[in-house]
């Protein structure tokens, strides 16, 4: 008994951790953020095409609205940028960008020549305003509902298809629990 | 596709950098050497004056960007190991040299001289990356298979061999097999 049993144990064992563990869609740098139904955090940051304006969440309260999380040195946020100014079109919510450890004018020359997407764009410089909301590369894009809350983080370079797939069903149904 | 933090180009980034990439590194490396030639009694003066001048020398750090307060360098030393640091993932962020690892570094840095316990500057690091970024989980519920599982492989271990080992002993010594001779 022992003798078919414990292999045959051994084997189920190690089959479910590598079907796991071996997954090729799994992304290893995919980590589960701690933020998904917490208050997003706050900050007040200038806008990067003017100074003078202030970005803050703060106001947003009561509004679905999406942080989009980008630099001038991330390749992959170029990528996304045709995806960004098609969902900015479409005018659901607000896309609200997180220029991070960035140069002003660097970015501006970004939005200048790929166009611009954003509602309002935040210049985190010394990247801590990234580093509350949990950001360890680029792009990420965050979900937020109108209570505030975080309720999806998107990991790596938006497209027309998750858009589709994970925003919109979740936009939706913030709207409706909202309401 | 992922990307890491601008100065983090270093190795990780090489991987996924596509090859227009390293050819405008090597321009630029290009440039620059020709700027240094061409600029070269300016640029050694102003490296000069860099070394001099060391980097982040404040009230609270000594020239070599370490706390001055030794009790506190000591506590700085082993929380940053403790932590994850997750661009690299097997790597704390006490050895990471990537730019998002100096940012959590001075974030510990900052905490500890504001006064915050490890306790406050753990839970900071987890309220926003998850508990993925502790090297030394805390021993609760959701992590006791973690902290249990060498015990219970242990146990299985032992069981193991000590079924087989009682199997054996039972089993008549090799002299004594008829035809062994």
């Amino acid at each position: 008994m022992w003798k078919f049993l414990l292999p045959i144990t051994a084997f189920l064992g190690l089959a479910v951790l590598f079907a796991f563990g071996l997954n090729p869609n799994r992304d290893i740098h995919e980590i589960p953020s701690p933020l998904i139904g917490k208050p997003a955090p706050l900050f007040s940051l200038s806008d990067v095409r003017d100074p003078a304006r202030i970005v803050s969440n703060a106001a947003l309260k009561g509004q679905v609205y999406v942080l989009n999380v980008w630099g001038t040195w991330c390749g992959a946020c170029r990528e996304e940028q045709d995806a960004l100014l098609a969902i900015a079109r479409q005018g659901v919510v607000p896309i609200i960008g997180l220029d991070y450890m960035d140069q002003r004018d660097k970015a501006q020359q970004w939005l200048t020549q790929l166009g611009d997407p954003y509602t309002a764009v935040a210049f985190d410089a010394d990247g801590r305003t990234a580093i509350n909301w949990g950001v360890y590369g680029a792009p990420e894009t965050f979900l937020v509902d109108g209570q505030g809350r975080v309720i999806y983080k998107f990991i790596s370079a938006m497209t027309p298809d998750v858009w589709e797939r994970e925003f919109l069903p979740r936009i939706a149904s913030a709207r409706r629990g909202g309401a | 596709m992922r990307c890491l933090r601008p100065a983090a180009a270093s190795a990780v980034a090489a991987r996924a950098a596509p090859a227009w990439r390293a050819a405008r590194a090597a321009a630029a490396v290009g440039v620059l050497l020709t700027a240094a030639v061409l600029l070269a009694p300016s640029a050694a003066t102003q490296a000069q004056a860099q070394a001099q001048a060391p980097a982040r020398a404040t009230p609270a750090l000594d020239a070599y960007g370490q706390l001055r307060d030794p009790a506190l360098q000591a506590r700085f030393e082993r929380i940053t190991g403790q932590l994850r640091c997750l661009v690299c993932q097997n790597e704390s962020i006490a050895d990471s040299n990537v730019e998002l690892a100096a940012d959590l570094r001075r974030q510990v840095r900052e905490m500890l001289l504001a006064g915050q316990s490890d306790q406050a500057i753990f839970k900071f690091m987890t309220d926003r990356y998850g508990e993925f970024v502790r090297f030394n989980p805390p021993l609760e519920a959701k992590t006791l298979l973690i902290w249990g599982a060498p015990f219970i492989m242990m146990v299985l271990g032992a069981a193991i061999v000590y079924r087989v080992v009682r199997q054996r002993s039972r089993l008549p010594l090799d002299d004594e097999l008829p035809g062994s001779m």
